[in-house]
């Protein structure tokens, strides 16, 4: 039981339930819509850049509590943040959530509780999936990602 | 008493299934029951998804790899004889298994889809043209719409939607309308995988033979559960799969009148399928071989065949019996759960038993319920136009099959309250989680 325990941390079901930054800001420089076509869930990340810096970040979506808490929290720690650390922090969260091995820092903060998702394979998908759709509005590409 | 194989007035204060009914002895058939999974006992209940194994149909695998494997209708050798001896002597069995008026009605296909891909294809490519009209509901699996829409892309036909009410039945009227001079096939499933419902398929059949139009019934979700007539049903295609009916996936049938088979042109081209090639022209052979192109799947068949049997031997009229009772148990504790949502509430049913939770995500709880040893499915069960119509975006599905007892219903029960429990917000804010 203790891996739910940990999979199912209190900050996440409070991210889950008051997600932070769920909106769509007055004027986007980039979004991206990501979707999970195994369980519907869909998330659409919202980028306002100023030069290299990511001056704001919101979402719009639904989907499972892991999928809508990795979103909240990956804007909270992104705000302020440049493109650069943002890639940077794309990998160590895919580490943090795959990888047994992965190092857990300051960089991470609050991102850290979702270490737990490891233990569930088939939840990986919901974990990242707002973290692969930042990806795409980064790269500007405006393709729907998908998981699959 | 409410059903002669149920007995009223038990300690729990609730039906119980009579001694006719073993479901432990059943139980003892199938191996992979008797696992524990994360610490706890296996409670399956996915299977709408697919079926557990009986011992017998493993059995008969194994002794056909192990005594007679060679290829069909080829050899001169024993072990091709007794090959084919039993892989036909399989679709005798399933003839009858339906009661289908003739052998050369049943053709093995690899499974429901690929019946439905069939008829859509050969049919399609005959009989159906621009401007024609393929009717479909709204509470189709993705395997009885998408063949259609690809046909009706390519034939600029059109394909018509008959739509549900809130408790997941077909509009019987609104159906009855949609039929008209242009309508060249109706195709609806005998049992909707993701609300259970049982349609009226008679009926439909009726009403739509009364424009002169035939059929096809998608019997994925029906063949496992209830006994089918073809010939008293009058149903010109009907469609199951071998894994759903306790047998190895990778087979399954279509049935179909022989007239309309051998009005249609094969599916696919390729050995066994012929009487006589030349780069010149090439001789179809007879049904059902007509449309049996290549070495088939003979183990699964002869799997399949074993399976009917079993199933067979308990019963359909016991294990739909048997299965309504569970399904009425089920249904009756959840909607005493607070927070629980049932999708899915036709009068006329088969095991199948979706829901949603407030404010926790099918997933999240199909999760944490097999933390607890429960399978169920968690999703939108390949069928995304009814999750549309009910607006939820996944459901979580527990699907009964005849070894399923009241104790894993109870086990269900405890799991939802156990899902509930993790998910639960403080009383006094209905925000936090601190409990």
């Amino acid at each position: 039981m203790s891996e739910l325990r940990d999979l199912y941390q209190q900050v996440i079901l409070d991210h889950y339930r008051r997600p932070r930054n769920f909106r769509i800001p007055p004027q986007p420089t980039q979004q991206a819509v990501g979707h999970n076509p195994l369980c519907g869930d869909r998330v659409t990340v919202y980028l306002q850049l100023d030069g290299d810096t990511i001056r704001d970040i919101a979402f719009q979506g639904s989907g499972c509590a892991i999928s809508m808490a990795s979103a909240s929290m990956m804007t909270e720690n992104l705000k302020g943040k440049t493109v650069a650390e943002a890639q940077a922090l794309f990998q160590r969260f895919h580490e943090l959530v795959t990888s047994d091995q992965a190092v857990q820092g300051p960089d991470l903060g609050k991102l850290a509780v979702l270490a737990g998702v490891r233990e569930f394979p088939v939840r990986v998908k919901c974990a990242t999936l707002a973290w692969h759709t930042l990806r795409a509005a980064l790269s500007g590409s405006g393709d729907t990602v998908t998981t699959e | 008493m409410s059903h002669p194989f149920l007995v009223a007035g038990t300690a729990r204060g609730r039906a119980k299934p009579a001694a006719t009914f073993d479901v432990h002895r059943i139980r003892a058939d199938f191996p992979i029951l008797q696992q524990r999974v994360h610490g706890k006992p296996l409670v399956y209940l996915d299977n709408a998804a697919t079926t557990q194994k009986p011992q017998v149909m493993l059995d008969a695998i194994r002794n056909y790899f192990v005594h007679d494997n060679a290829n069909v209708h080829r050899g001169v050798h024993l072990l091709s004889q007794r090959a084919t001896q039993h892989y036909e002597a399989v679709r005798v069995k399933v003839q009858r298994f339906l009661n289908a008026a003739s052998e050369k009605e049943i053709i093995f296909v690899r499974g429901t889809t690929e019946a439905i891909n069939l008829v859509a294809s050969s049919y399609g490519r005959r009989f159906v043209g621009a401007g024609d009209e393929i009717v479909i509901s709204a509470m189709e699996h993705h395997s009885n719409i998408v063949p259609w829409q690809m046909l009706c892309e390519e034939k600029e036909a059109r394909l018509r939607v008959v739509p549900i009410n809130d408790d997941g039945e077909l509009l019987l009227d609104e159906y009855a309308r949609m039929l008209n001079p242009r309508t060249r096939l109706v195709s609806i499933t005998h049992v909707a995988n993701a609300l259970g419902t049982v349609n009226p398929i008679k009926q439909i059949i009726d009403l739509a033979h009364r424009h002169g139009v035939p059929v096809l019934i998608d019997g994925a979700q029906a063949a496992p559960h209830l006994p089918v007539d073809v010939q008293a049903l009058d149903c010109d295609f009907y469609a199951f799969s071998g894994h759903k009916l306790f047998g190895p996936t990778g087979i399954g049938v279509l049935y179909g009148k022989e007239r309309l088979l051998e009005a249609m042109p094969p599916y696919q081209g390729g050995g066994d399928m012929i009487r006589s090639v030349t780069f010149e022209k090439t001789i179809f052979n007879d049904l059902p071989y007509k449309f049996e192109a290549g070495t088939p799947h003979i183990a699964g068949t002869i799997g399949l065949g074993a399976s009917i049997d079993y199933v067979q031997s308990v019963g359909l009229e016991a294990i739909a019996a048997y299965e309504q009772f569970l399904l009425r148990e089920a249904t009756e504790a959840l909607r005493g759960l607070p927070g629980v949502r049932i999708i899915g509430t036709a009068r006329e049913k088969a095991g199948v038993l979706s829901f949603v939770l407030d404010g926790i995500h099918p997933h999240d709880a199909g999760t944490i319920l097999d933390m607890e040893g429960i399978a169920v499915r968690a999703g939108h069960h390949c069928a995304q136009p009814v999750m549309d119509r009910f607006g939820v975006p996944a459901t979580i599905r527990a699907s009964f099959a005849f070894y399923n007892t009241l104790e894993e219903v109870d086990a269900l029960v405890r799991g939802i309250r156990k899902v509930q429990e993790v998910f639960a917000t403080c009383p006094s804010c209905g925000i936090c989680t601190s409990k």
